[in-house]
């Protein structure tokens, strides 16, 4: 037993006022973390700031708000007279986005109910590694599978002249989405409490009807959210969409054709745009658009999902 | 010749039928050759400590213990009136529809009232068609049934989850009733409940019998001698003495359940 354990303490005045290393190193890790935190909030606004101020006043000045939206001609270059209409840029990206949605919806809620409901044990986890592993391949990737693989496989298929276009840019775009959809629904099937499921299954529900009339209806804000997600995921996507959709200014009317995306446009042409000049101005309008979608879906899904954390 | 005729008699007295059944999760063996009779419209309490098997007994009767996968191994049989469940053409469903099941802790559905109570009935009889007003009177006769009726009439479709622990536990029997099951397994279905919850409960228990067979777990051995009419004392997966009630709290016979009941262990 050491010599000093067990002795009286020590009676003189107690030094509550020295701050050793400790102290310093504990105030230091405060305003790091304080400065990490705030960071990101700080950025986006930023983001919002300069995007703004560089686009917002496009639409107020030499081009009206109505046309910016409703004319489908979108000629920014033309030296006799440039237009700057989105409608078919908008009609491209939503019925790119629209196709993939309707691709990757059956797909990731089948993946996750798969995963969440029926696979157990070591299938399950393998399941889920590759998810995300899907997940994380890089757009560019997706986009070089569209135009080498998809390309000459429409062709072949539907015997087209061209393959890029709605259907293969939103067969890429679905299959990029649905990983994540698939991680977010599972995530909210496993929100649902086992005990729902074991008390629908002693009253003789088969899995299906267990599924079908217990958990999807106490997950439906979860997977409405993963939906919402996908959704915003297929808005913003870029690089894929511009790879695979034909990137041509295009009212479409049939699946075949090719279409251009906002998002692609911005990605083409702002390199070639002079700071400062209509075609510049009009880009950065696309950008505040595009924002303001992602910007409402994204709210769209957080007020999904905490309205069904509250009704728990 | 009159030995068959007795068995077979014996049998359609006997409502749940045990025998030799053993039972494993993964290398531990929960319940070693257990033999049980139930008898048709009788409430049977299993009483033991815990880790008993209790527990395992019951849940085999409905098979519900198979939820935990292919790790539960099971020998021996489970008659429920005379049809050995644990067979290989059983469908779970159907087997579940004939004997239902009450949880520790109360487990409506995330739907509303009505939905609850009429949620096996949609799910058992999706081939007939039943007006909304026929589905109003199951509905009425099974919440009537349990004591709830008055509780719950103004506000059908409120949630389920939004009742008190007491209501909870009684939607949970009152939503079997109208798929009559012949059997109704409750496991431990008062340990959630406040001590009034619980007298309103026995009471609703003891009104149950004869109109169904009840198959009842507790740990509360007070419980047992209030509101059952036969005990089996189980103790490391088997049981040691099964008789009625009184006697079996009045003389037991085994030196065990004579110091269980007793508090000396458990």
């Amino acid at each position: 037993m050491p010599a000093d354990v067990g002795q009286p303490p020590t009676k003189t005045a107690m030094d509550l006022d020295v701050r050793g290393q400790d102290w310093y190193v504990d105030k230091l890790v405060s305003v790091l973390v304080f400065v990490g935190g705030i960071s990101a909030v700080v950025l986006i606004l930023g983001i919002f700031v300069f995007i703004t101020k560089e686009g917002v006043g496009f639409v107020f000045g030499p081009m009206e708000v109505w046309e910016f939206f409703t004319s489908p001609f979108w000629r920014p270059t033309s030296r006799t007279e440039a237009t700057y209409g989105i409608l078919a840029l908008m009609v491209g990206t939503a019925s790119v986005t629209g196709l993939a949605m309707l691709i990757a919806v059956p797909f990731s809620l089948g993946a996750a109910v798969f995963i969440g409901e029926f696979a157990t044990g070591r299938t399950r986890e393998t399941l889920k590694v590759l998810v995300e592993l899907l997940a994380a391949i890089p757009s560019v990737v997706w986009g070089f599978i569209g135009l080498a693989i998809m390309n000459p496989l429409i062709i072949e298929t539907f015997d087209v002249p061209i393959g890029l276009g709605i259907l293969n840019s939103g067969i890429i775009l679905g299959l990029m989405a649905a990983p994540i959809m698939t991680t977010i629904a599972e995530d909210a099937l496993k929100a649902v409490p086992d005990g729902y499921r074991e008390a629908a299954e002693a009253m003789g529900a088969t899995k299906w009807q267990v599924i079908s009339k217990v958990v999807f209806p106490a997950a439906k804000n979860g997977l409405m959210a993963a939906v919402l997600l996908g959704v915003g995921r297929g808005f913003g996507e870029t690089m894929a969409v511009l790879m695979a959709s034909g990137h041509s200014i295009n009212l479409p009317t049939s699946v075949f054709d090719s279409v251009r995306a906002l998002t692609a446009t911005i990605a083409a042409e702002l390199g070639e745009a002079p700071v400062g000049s209509d075609h510049y101005r009009a880009l950065f309008t696309i950008g505040i658009f595009l924002f303001l979608i992602t910007f409402v879906i994204n709210l769209m899904a957080d007020i999904v999902i905490r309205g069904g954390g509250r009704k728990r | 010749m009159w030995r068959v005729d007795l068995a077979d008699r014996s049998r359609a007295e006997l409502a749940i039928q045990v025998q030799k059944l053993s039972l494993w999760y993964g290398n531990f063996q929960a319940l070693f050759e257990v033999d049980l009779d139930v008898k048709r419209g009788s409430i049977t309490a299993l009483i033991g400590p815990s880790g008993c098997g209790k527990s395992t007994l019951l849940r085999s009767v409905n098979r519900i213990n198979e939820r935990l996968g292919s790790y539960v191994r099971a020998t021996g049989s489970v008659h429920v009136l005379g049809h050995n469940v644990l067979g290989e053409d059983v469908e779970l469903a159907r087997l579940r529809r004939q004997v239902g099941m009450v949880f520790q802790r109360p487990n409506p559905l995330p739907l509303s009232v009505r939905d609850n109570v009429l949620f096996g009935h949609r799910l058992h009889r999706a081939d007939e068609k039943f007006s909304k007003s026929q589905e109003d009177e199951i509905m009425e006769a099974a919440l009537r049934q349990v004591l709830l009726w008055d509780e719950v009439k103004d506000d059908l479709g409120q949630r389920a989850i939004g009742l008190s622990l007491e209501a909870q536990q009684k939607l949970c029997i009152a939503r079997l009733l109208p798929v009559k099951p012949a059997v109704i397994l409750m496991d431990e279905p008062t340990s959630a409940l406040d001590p009034q919850a619980t007298e309103a409960l026995e009471h609703l228990i003891w009104e149950l019998r004869g109109d169904y067979t009840i198959l009842i777990v507790t740990h509360n051995m007070a419980q047992a001698r209030r509101a059952s009419e036969e005990t089996a004392f189980m103790l490391l997966g088997r049981v040691v003495e099964h008789r009625r009630t009184d006697a079996l709290f009045l003389t037991p016979r085994k030196q065990e359940t004579a110091d269980y009941i007793e508090g000396r262990y458990g």
